[in-house]
């Protein structure tokens, strides 16, 4: 039999041109029809799943990591938006102390230079009376001495003593002049 | 007869399918395990244990393996969604998939020297573009009713020249199936004939004396040259292939122009 399938077989050296051998295309249609649905079970119950699976993994896998990196970095840009507002608010609040503590300054120094003006005055006003006080008493002291010496003088060329009135009189008619 | 086949200079030799099993049959239906068949299980077996093994690890970090069997994946993924949209993805993936890699593993297993390529049989590549070609008539009729036949109708064509282009469409969308099949087969099968015819001029010449020998490496180069550039069709008509199935099965999903 299997010699006789041999020998049968389509095809020898002198055969038609073998693609066109109509003899053999059962047995190629039915491998054919065999080894196809083979591959293709294959292929979309085992293989295709297995590699869309494995891709569709990793592209999550870096849209999570991406998404993670975002979010570091929003919070990165977070603590330095922080850190920085945080160093206006000193500078900031350096500068007010600063300002006050000198405003503070200049306000004591003021107020001191004007206590000590206030008292300079005060002992100048108080000498200048003083000294108003004293010319008072040197003036009085000098129409009293000028009135005993008129009278003297008068006494003397006239022999006759005038009136302290009249001497008062006319000493301070003398000074006015 | 097995030895004296092996050193044939006949091109034709290689295409002939022998049975390597005693007959069998399914009923009527005779499922004699041939060359044919021997290489059609060897490449989905061989590109079912890749797809598969490649992806154990299921690293997130891919190995090597598993960088080429992703890449494979995005590939035919990518190649479906640009030409039948994100809908084509969900219904005809895994089946775009399977043919690239069947049709793939076929040509890349038939470069070897003394193995059998299945795609240069009409009968296996005609097959597989009435598969698509059916697919395309039932999905489209299912999914658009009598829509589906507006892919005949271009539409902002004038009336006088429509009942000409609707002959045409017709003609062209029936002919889809020969021209998928035929452009294959017809680059397998010529490119291992003239490899084949090629090859068989070195060891011809070669006993021709001495001037034979220095002129063999004409026909020694050509061969390597043709060698190279099989490997870029093997790849190249099993994406064809995938990506005319990919536009087609477009044509089903949306049918208007």
């Amino acid at each position: 039999m299997a010699t006789n399938a041999h020998t049968e077989v389509p095809g020898g050296p002198k055969g038609a041109f073998p693609p066109f051998n109509a003899a053999t295309f059962a047995s190629q249609l039915v491998w054919l029809a065999i080894t196809f649905v083979f591959l293709y079970v294959m292929m979309s119950k085992v293989a295709l799943p297995r590699v869309g699976g494995i891709i569709e993994a990793r592209a999550k896998r870096v849209a999570d990591d991406l998404a993670a990196a975002e979010k570091f970095r929003k919070e990165s840009d977070d603590a330095l938006a922080a850190y920085e507002k945080a160093l206006t608010d000193a500078r900031a609040r350096a500068q007010a102390i600063a300002g006050e503590t000198r405003d503070r300054q200049t306000a004591e120094s003021e107020a001191q230079r004007k206590r000590l003006e206030d008292g300079l005055n005060a002992r100048l006003a108080e000498a200048e009376k003083t000294i108003a006080a004293n010319k008072q008493a040197a003036m009085t002291n000098v129409s009293g001495i000028a009135v005993e010496t008129a009278k003297a003088i008068v006494t003397q060329l006239i022999g006759a003593a005038p009136t302290d009135k009249a001497a008062e009189a006319a000493v301070a008619d003398a000074l006015k002049r | 007869m097995k030895g004296e086949a092996l050193v044939s200079n006949d091109p034709i030799h290689q295409f002939h399918i022998n049975p390597i099993s005693e007959p069998i049959h399914f009923g009527a239906l005779d499922a004699t395990f041939t060359n044919a068949s021997l290489f059609m299980v060897a490449g989905v077996g061989l590109a079912s244990w890749f797809m598969v093994s490649a992806m154990k690890p299921g690293a997130l970090v891919p190995g090597r393996a598993q960088v080429i069997a992703e890449s494979a994946y995005n590939f035919i993924h990518g190649m479906v969604k640009d030409a039948a949209g994100e809908e084509g993805v969900k219904k005809f993936f895994p089946f775009v998939f399977t043919l690239f890699l069947f049709i793939f593993a076929a040509n890349m297993l038939g470069m070897f020297p003394y193995f059998f390529t299945p795609t240069s049989q009409i009968v296996i590549t005609a097959t597989m573009a009435l598969m698509v070609f059916f697919t395309v008539i039932v999905v489209g009729l299912t999914k658009n009713g009598l829509k589906f036949f507006k892919l005949f109708v271009p539409s902002g064509v004038p009336w006088y020249i429509l009942w000409f282009v609707v002959i045409i469409e017709i003609i062209s969308f029936f002919s889809r199936p020969l021209s998928h099949a035929v452009r294959l087969w017809a680059n397998i099968l010529a490119g291992h004939l003239v490899l084949k015819v090629f090859a068989g001029f070195v060891p011809m010449m070669a006993t021709a004396g001495i001037v034979g020998i220095v002129g063999s490496i004409l026909p020694l180069g050509m061969t390597v040259a043709l060698y190279a550039l099989e490997f870029l069709v093997a790849f190249l008509q099993a994406y064809v292939f995938a990506l005319l199935t990919c536009i087609y099965l477009n044509d089903a999903l949306h049918p208007g122009h």
